[in-house]
Order: C-alpha cells, then sequence, then structure tokens
C-alpha cells in the first residue's frame, strides 16, 4: 500500500524516496524542469519546478524535495507561476536567446516556457558579454551566449556515461561549463558520444553537422537500429528530403535508453559519400567498366552455373555480411543451399 | 549473450575479461561503469590496462593467451576452499568430476607461472567472485581470437556453472558482438552447418523440411567451407568462384599478402558492397547495394533483440537491396521466390522456419523488438536463457580445458607480442567511418600503443616513426607509449590500411571454429631511420 498526500487538494500515493516531481508524475501532474535529467542526482539547480508546500518558508524545489506523508503540495497557484515565470525571465536575460538563428528553435524547453508564460519583451537588463562560441571540433557546437547552466550536460557526462569531461568551473557570477581546466572539447578528455548534446534542454549544444539543414519542425523522425556494434541502440534519425540531418538516441528504449556513442551519433553520413557504389561494374582488361543490372546478374548466374557444372556446387562459395540486414544473409544462404547446392556459405561469425 | 543489456545496470559483480567494451562497445560500457558508481564491483581480467579497467576494484593482467591456466587456477581455488555453488552444481550441472580433476592440475602458484600474475591475486579473484551472487561475465574477441579460442570460452563457462550463476538475472555468460548483426547473421544461418536458427544440415529431417519450404532439389547435407577455408581454397584451386558480400577480407584477416594472392587467385569473384574497397580491387563483377537506412529489414544484438531497421532514403544512383539481388540471381537460375520484401522474407520464411523465431512478425516489432527464443505469438521474448539453471539442453555440462601457449611466443628474433583490436573511433577498415566526416580527425592514423619500459629500452620517444615486423610482413607507424600496454606487448588495430595490424597478424586458427588469433603474434620494432 503506497502513502499518500495532498496534490493539489486530491489525495495522491506515492512510493517512500520519491521526489514531488516523480510522485506528480506519475499522478498525471507534469511540473516542468530545466535542470532535471532522469537517473541522476537531482541538483536543484534551475528553480523552475518550484511548487508550494504547505508548512514550508520558501517553494520548495520539486526534483529535489522527497514527498512525506501527509505532505500538501500545489503545483499551479499564482505564487507558483509568479515565481516560475521570474526564472525564465532571468534565464532570458542572462543569454543571447534569440530563436530565429537558432538550431534548437522548436526543440527548446527555455522558448517552450517563454510561451507558456506569454513573455514578449525582457524584464532584466540583457547580458552582453558572452564566451565565444566555441566549433573548432568536428561534431558538437557549444554556444555558451545560449547557455542557462542546467547542468544537465555535465550530469550526463559524470552520471550517464562517466566520461567524466565536462564540469561546472569557477563560482558565482563567473560561473561556466568546462571541459578539461576549460580547454576545448577536442583538448579534453571528451570522447565526442554527444550525451551532452542529447541532454541540452536548450541551444547551447548542437550538433555541428546538422547546422543549416533544417528547421526542427521540417524534419520527420524516423525510428531505426544503430548500424554499428552488436549492442543495437535504438536512435531516431531526423530526416528532411530523404537526408539525415542529424540523429539522437531514442530515450526509454532498450538497450541504450537514451545513449549512443561517437560512431551511432555522428557516423552516418558515410551515406552521402560521393565514393559510394552507384552502378555495377564488369573487369575488363583489367579496368572496370559499368554496366546494367541485366549485363551484370546475368553474367554472375552464368558464371556460378558454368563453374558448378564443371567441378561441382562445392566449387563455389560465399561470405555473406555480418552488417547487413538479416533478410540480406537468409536470402544469400538460401541461394547458395537451395540454388547453388552447397553449404558453402559463412561470415565473419568468429571474429 | 544469456543474459541481457537491462542486467547491466543493475549487477552486483561483473567480470569482464578480454573486453575493451569503453572501445569496442561504448553504450553498453556506460551501464557497466553506472553500475559501478552504483556500488557494483568490478574485477576486470586484462593485459592491457583498457579504458573499463579504469572502474575496476581488481585488475588482473594476465598475460596474452593465459586465460585457461589462469581461470582453471580461479577454479582450484572455488573448489579447494569450498567456494563453488554446491547445490547449483549438484543439480544443474554434470562432469564435476571431470572439471575438479582437470582443475586440480592448476593451483594457484603453477596458473601464476603461466599467466604472469601472483598466486595471491589468483585467490583474491577466486575470493572476490564467491562473495556475492549471481556475478555477470563479459566477455569479447580477447577470448576467442586465440587457436585455443573455444576452450577458452568453455573456460568461461565452466567457472560461471561452478558459481551458480548461469540461468539468473545479472548473471550468464555475456559475449559481446562485435558487429551489428553478427548475431543475426548466424541466426539466418549463414554458416556452413546450419539452417537458420540452426538447424543442422546433417540432419535430414531438417533437409527435408527446407527443401519442401523452398521447393529446391535435393539440398546438401555435407557442412560447407568455412571462411579461412574459402580463402585458402582459392590458389589451391578447390574454389573457382567467390562471392564477397559487405566484407573487407584484403584487410580484415590475417597476413594481408597471404589473403590478397588468393583473393588474386579467383577465377571469378563477385564483391557486394557499398564503397569500393581493398577487396572490390580483385573483384570481376561488383554489385552496388543499398546502405543501412536506404532499405527496410531487421537486425538482431548481442542480447538476442530482433529490431527494425527502416527506410529514411534512397539508395543512390542504381544501388539496390541486397536480398533483391540474391532474389534476381536465383530467378536467372530458375528459382522464383516469392518473398519480394524483407517484411515478407521474415514473415513468409524466416519466422515459418526457425522455431525460435516463430514467434516474431513484423507487424510485433515496435519499439523494443523482441529477444529469441520467441516460440509462439503471444510469448513475449527471453531475456534470460536457460532460467534457473535449467539449461535448454538438459544439465549444464562442464567441459575441462587444458591450457596450450599461442601459436607464437616472442623469441629472440621478435621478442615482443603484438596483440590487436579496435579503436574507439573507428569501426573496422574504415568503410563507413572513414567517410563519416570528422572522424577521421580524431583518430587519423594508426599507432604501435607500446609499453614505457620498452619505449626506453628501444629508444623510442612517444609519436616517433617505428618499423614493426613479423614473419609474415612489416609496418611503419607512430609509436604510442602509454602505461595501458603492459611490458612485452604492442598493441595495434586494423582500421586504416597503412599501418594495419594485419600486414603482421599469424594465420592460424582455432581448430574448430577457424576464429584467427588475431591477438597474439611475435614482433620486434625498431625506429626508423
Amino acid at each position: 500500500m503506497a502513502d499518500s498526500f495532498l496534490l493539489n487538494g486530491k489525495n495522491a500515493s506515492f512510493e517512500p524516496g520519491q521526489t514531488i516531481l516523480e510522485a506528480a508524475g506519475n499522478n498525471g501532474i507534469t511540473i516542468p524542469t530545466l535542470c532535471h535529467l532522469k537517473g541522476t542526482t537531482p541538483t536543484g539547480a534551475c528553480r523552475i519546478c518550484l511548487v508550494e508546500v504547505a508548512g514550508a518558508r520558501t517553494l520548495m524545489a520539486a526534483c529535489s524535495t522527497p514527498v512525506s506523508t501527509g505532505m500538501d503540495v500545489r503545483t499551479d497557484t499564482d505564487r507558483v507561476h509568479q515565481s516560475r515565470k521570474l526564472v525564465v525571465e532571468l534565464l532570458l536575460s542572462s543569454g543571447r536567446h534569440d530563436c530565429m538563428v537558432c538550431e534548437a528553435n522548436g526543440d527548446c524547453r527555455l522558448q517552450d516556457l517563454a510561451y507558456f508564460y506569454g513573455i514578449k519583451e525582457p524584464r532584466f537588463k540583457q547580458a552582453d558579454e558572452f564566451y565565444p562560441v566555441e566549433d573548432r571540433n568536428p561534431f558538437i557546437v557549444r554556444d555558451f551566449s545560449r547557455c542557462i547552466l542546467c547542468g544537465r550536460c555535465v550530469q550526463a557526462c559524470n552520471e550517464v556515461v562517466v566520461n567524466r569531461a565536462i564540469s561546472l568551473g569557477y563560482r558565482g557570477a563567473e560561473t561556466k561549463i568546462v571541459t578539461g581546466g576549460d580547454k576545448a572539447y577536442d583538448e579534453s578528455d571528451c570522447v565526442f558520444c554527444g550525451q551532452c548534446v542529447q541532454a541540452c534542454p536548450v541551444g547551447a549544444l548542437t550538433e555541428k553537422k546538422a547546422v543549416g539543414l533544417a528547421r526542427t519542425w521540417e524534419t520527420r523522425k524516423i525510428r531505426t537500429t544503430c548500424p554499428y556494434c552488436g549492442v543495437g541502440c535504438q536512435m531516431w534519425l531526423h530526416v528532411k528530403d530523404g537526408r539525415i540531418t542529424k540523429t539522437t538516441a531514442v530515450e526509454d528504449a532498450e538497450p541504450n535508453r537514451g545513449r549512443l556513442c561517437i560512431k551511432g551519433r555522428f557516423g552516418y553520413d558515410f551515406l552521402y559519400s560521393g565514393e559510394r557504389l552507384k552502378t555495377p561494374l564488369i573487369r575488363e582488361n583489367g579496368n572496370f567498366r559499368e554496366a546494367s543490372w541485366d549485363e551484370a546478374l546475368d553474367l554472375v548466374a552464368a558464371k556460378f552455373k558454368d563453374t558448378i557444372d564443371r567441378f561441382g556446387p562445392d566449387s563455389v562459395a560465399g561470405v555473406s555480411c555480418a552488417r547487413s540486414l538479416n533478410e540480406d544473409s537468409y536470402q544469400m544462404q538460401k541461394l547458395f543451399r537451395a540454388v547453388f547446392g552447397t553449404n558453402n556459405i559463412d561470415h565473419c561469425a568468429r571474429t | 549473450m544469456t543474459n541481457s543489456f537491462a542486467d547491466f545496470a543493475k549487477a552486483k559483480l561483473f567480470i569482464i575479461i578480454g573486453s575493451n567494451m569503453t572501445e569496442a562497445h561504448p553504450v553498453a560500457a556506460t551501464f557497466v561503469k553506472d553500475a559501478v558508481l552504483a556500488g557494483a564491483q568490478l574485477i576486470v581480467i586484462d593485459p592491457r590496462r583498457s579504458g573499463i579497467a579504469d572502474f575496476a576494484h581488481l585488475h588482473v593482467p594476465i598475460k596474452v593467451g593465459s586465460d585457461v591456466a589462469f581461470l582453471n587456477g580461479v577454479m582450484n581455488v572455488l573448489i579447494s576452499e569450498g567456494l563453488y555453488d554446491k547445490k547449483y552444481v549438484e543439480s544443474c550441472t554434470t562432469g564435476f568430476d571431470k572439471l575438479k580433476a582437470k582443475v586440480m592440475e592448476y593451483p594457484p602458484e603453477k596458473a601464476a607461472e603461466i599467466s604472469g600474475v601472483s598466486a595471491d591475486l589468483i585467490r583474491e579473484t577466486a575470493r572476490r567472485l564467491a562473495s556475492i551472487k549471481p556475478a555477470m561475465l563479459i566477455y569479447t574477441l580477447g577470448i576467442t581470437e586465440h587457436i585455443c579460442g573455444v576452450k577458452n570460452v568453455l573456460s568461461c563457462a565452466n567457472i560461471q556453472m561452478l558459481l551458480g550463476n548461469v540461468g539468473f538475472e545479472c548473471g550468464g555468460v555475456n559475449p559481446l558482438r562485435g558487429q551489428n548483426n553478427v548475431q543475426g547473421a548466424c541466426d539466418m544461418g549463414a554458416l556452413p552447418n546450419v539452417f537458420p536458427g540452426y538447424q543442422r544440415v546433417d540432419n535430414p529431417e531438417a533437409r527435408a523440411k527446407f527443401q519442401a519450404a523452398w521447393k529446391c532439389e535435393e539440398l546438401p547435407g555435407k557442412p560447407g567451407l568455412m571462411m579461412p577455408q574459402m580463402i585458402d581454397g582459392l590458389p589451391e584451386g578447390k574454389v573457382k568462384a567467390l562471392y564477397i558480400f559487405g566484407e573487407n577480407l584484403a584487410n580484415t584477416e590475417p597476413d594481408i599478402r597471404h589473403v590478397e594472392h588468393c583473393l588474386s587467385s579467383a577465377e571469378f569473384l563477385v564483391c557486394q558492397d557499398i564503397f569500393p574497397t581493398e577487396t572490390t580491387r580483385f573483384a570481376h563483377v561488383i554489385l552496388p547495394a543499398a546502405a543501412w537506412s536506404e532499405n527496410d529489414g531487421t537486425f538482431t544484438s548481442s542480447e538476442r533483440r530482433v529490431n527494425r531497421v527502416r527506410t529514411a532514403s534512397d539508395p543512390p544512383g542504381k544501388a539496390k537491396p541486397n536480398w533483391w539481388i540474391f532474389r534476381e540471381i536465383a530467378r536467372r537460375l530458375g528459382h522464383h521466390w516469392e518473398s519480394n520484401s524483407a517484411k515478407e522474407i521474415w514473415d513468409n520464411e524466416v519466422s515459418r522456419l526457425a522455431p525460435s523465431l516463430a514467434g516474431i512478425r513484423y507487424s510485433r516489432l515496435r519499439n523494443n523488438g523482441l529477444q529469441w527464443p520467441v516460440p509462439n505469438d503471444k510469448h513475449a521474448g527471453t531475456p534470460t536463457l536457460h532460467g534457473d539453471g535449467c539449461f535448454t539442453c538438459g544439465l549444464g555440462v562442464f567441459s575441462p580445458v587444458d591450457w596450450i601457449p599461442p601459436a607464437e611466443t616472442p623469441d629472440e628474433s621478435y621478442p615482443l607480442l603484438l596483440s590487436t583490436g579496435r579503436r574507439l573511433y573507428h569501426y573496422h577498415t574504415r568503410t563507413q567511418t572513414g567517410r563519416s566526416k570528422g572522424i577521421n580527425d580524431l583518430l587519423g592514423e594508426e599507432t604501435a600503443d607500446i609499453s614505457p619500459e620498452d619505449a626506453s629500452a628501444l629508444g623510442i620517444k612517444d609519436g616517433e616513426m617505428v618499423k614493426v615486423e613479423s614473419r609474415r610482413g612489416e609496418v611503419v607507424v607512430k609509436a604510442n607509449v602509454t602505461n595501458r600496454v603492459p611490458a612485452g606487448m604492442v598493441w595495434m588495430a586494423f582500421h586504416f590500411r597503412e599501418g594495419c595490424a594485419n600486414w603482421l597478424t599469424n594465420p592460424v586458427y582455432d581448430p574448430i571454429t577457424l576464429t584467427a588469433e588475431y591477438k597474439a603474434c611475435a614482433i620486434r620494432i625498431a625506429k626508423t631511420g
């Protein structure tokens, strides 16, 4: 029997140890967050999840406050909304949040909150001095002017993928997200898994290869399985006009639960290499010449048939591909067994 | 894998042997690291101080190729000190007496002498392993790429059964597969001895079943050639025509010079690929194929999870799906295959013919896919094999094995041992990662990773060019002086044509699987110029 507490005046259940954020979520109340990263230690850094708790002196951060029996929590009061709006206004004033040219436009939590609270013009003086944009590495653009210091990239790097390349540097107003003692990404311990980009709720960390290819709302997301190692990570292909603009990990999917590595996240654009084989080729006098499918397939069929006729079915052999589809390997072994009449079919299974 | 990746996040004790997880399976490694941060114990057995060893409570740097001796030594302690799971051994396994007799020949002192770690460390490993149940054993190619690969695998199974760890969540024997669909290619019967679903070709009933399904003439019952036999069969004239689909054998197989000689002696060679490679140079016909994300289908991951792969764009030019190409060749030889899409192939053939995949249909492969065996449409899949120690084959069979040394060990002429593998940033022969913008910027060339001790003895400085020679060939690469490699060893990968470790590796094989001994050969190294 779960314990109960009061959520917006109604009885709600919770499991001991749950935070207000988790318990509210289970009871159908979504509390907005910026810094909260599922599965990591709550930091309570952004203050956007503040809620009213009866008897508490101040508003409480839902992400880091555990629920207790009988607690009276209100998520939807004027005081809560005024406070959240103030946080959003302060965050907006702290950076250069010009959504028009931001890669995250349309996929930004700060933008969503500003929209929700109807913030049309700045209430506070805008900051105008920022650390320069870092885009010297091939994969990740880091724009400090858009960084809201939520620390999700720090959490992702240290507590999710545990690559320990990103941390919070300096103090107070000087606070900055740093890699390797405030060096560039490519000079630090970073292994370019891009988990920080996946975690960034705004446009501070974005995929360099995606720049200029599409606005977020122009793409459709296609779920697929990563083509590299045997873990089988689930990923979204963000596609516009038949071209992958970027990939992201599928959150809450087995086996990767929102994670990818450098190869999965940034290793897709070989597809668009000009070196792709585009037409069948037949060797003639030591050189390859282009051929039609009919000509090439007729030749392959005839050569295999002739070889089998002359030397028997076991004189032909095939190596299948451990990177291609199940259906492809199935077809190839069927071709060798049912058509050629040999079990000389293998692949690099053991290496 | 007997178990699932989901177990990694919640396991209490890991034994990782011969697996450079943080580089070869980075995402799987993140869950191990998470578990360690949450309190799990981690024992890493690896000659190198690999990335995952940084998180280990115990790193056991055994000598390359000494796995059987080391594990026999550990099992000796488990039995001598009464630390093994007697109840499990009694009720779930058979052959314990033979195993006991064998491992008694490997007291910790003897195992220590062979494996190069102290007897005390062997005892400590055994005691730690017995202290928490279940423990999860994870291995990769450090176990299999030896002439004794099968013995190494059997040793992993022996120790996990002795500890009573097979058949439980967060336990089991878990090989991480190096390629996205190497599991699937096996499941589909791209092996010389089995049809799809591991039904043996030498079983007349299986042959009759497939003959009926495929409406073909009598199927051959003699197991076929394995890949190294095919390659060697070319110059011997045994194999006249070879069809290579999506493999770059000229870079991936040991002893490149020999492999290229073989490929060049093919009377007829077909290559079906997405790029020109070192291997397609030898082809008589090259067929352009659709790549990942250019056609629909399925992959099967290490954890036996069948999952969908979906189309995002069209293949370039005239490139075609691979299944279509095979179907067209069959048609030209009088075989008209009905299935005309990946979905039809799976739903109408694969799942009907392979009992372990019978319950998997495309309509069920939404979201997270299904882990085989899935014997029927209602079955939800099998995250853990051999549930509760009830082995699929009855009792778990202990297979006692003896240690043998690698085929080639360092000597006066070639005094160092070369071991090889993969690095984080690249994948295999770089046909894909080498053409993905930016990855070459992070890793643009091969290096010979060498210990500070050996480097200093040879007067080699970090970053200097060195010549690495074996009895097969030589390469010139940069030296990478690193304390991750133990003295006496050099480590290289096979990603770059120039400086590819396979100019040097030894084409000797495990007698059962014909897996090559990529992990051990003798070399010498010297500064160039």
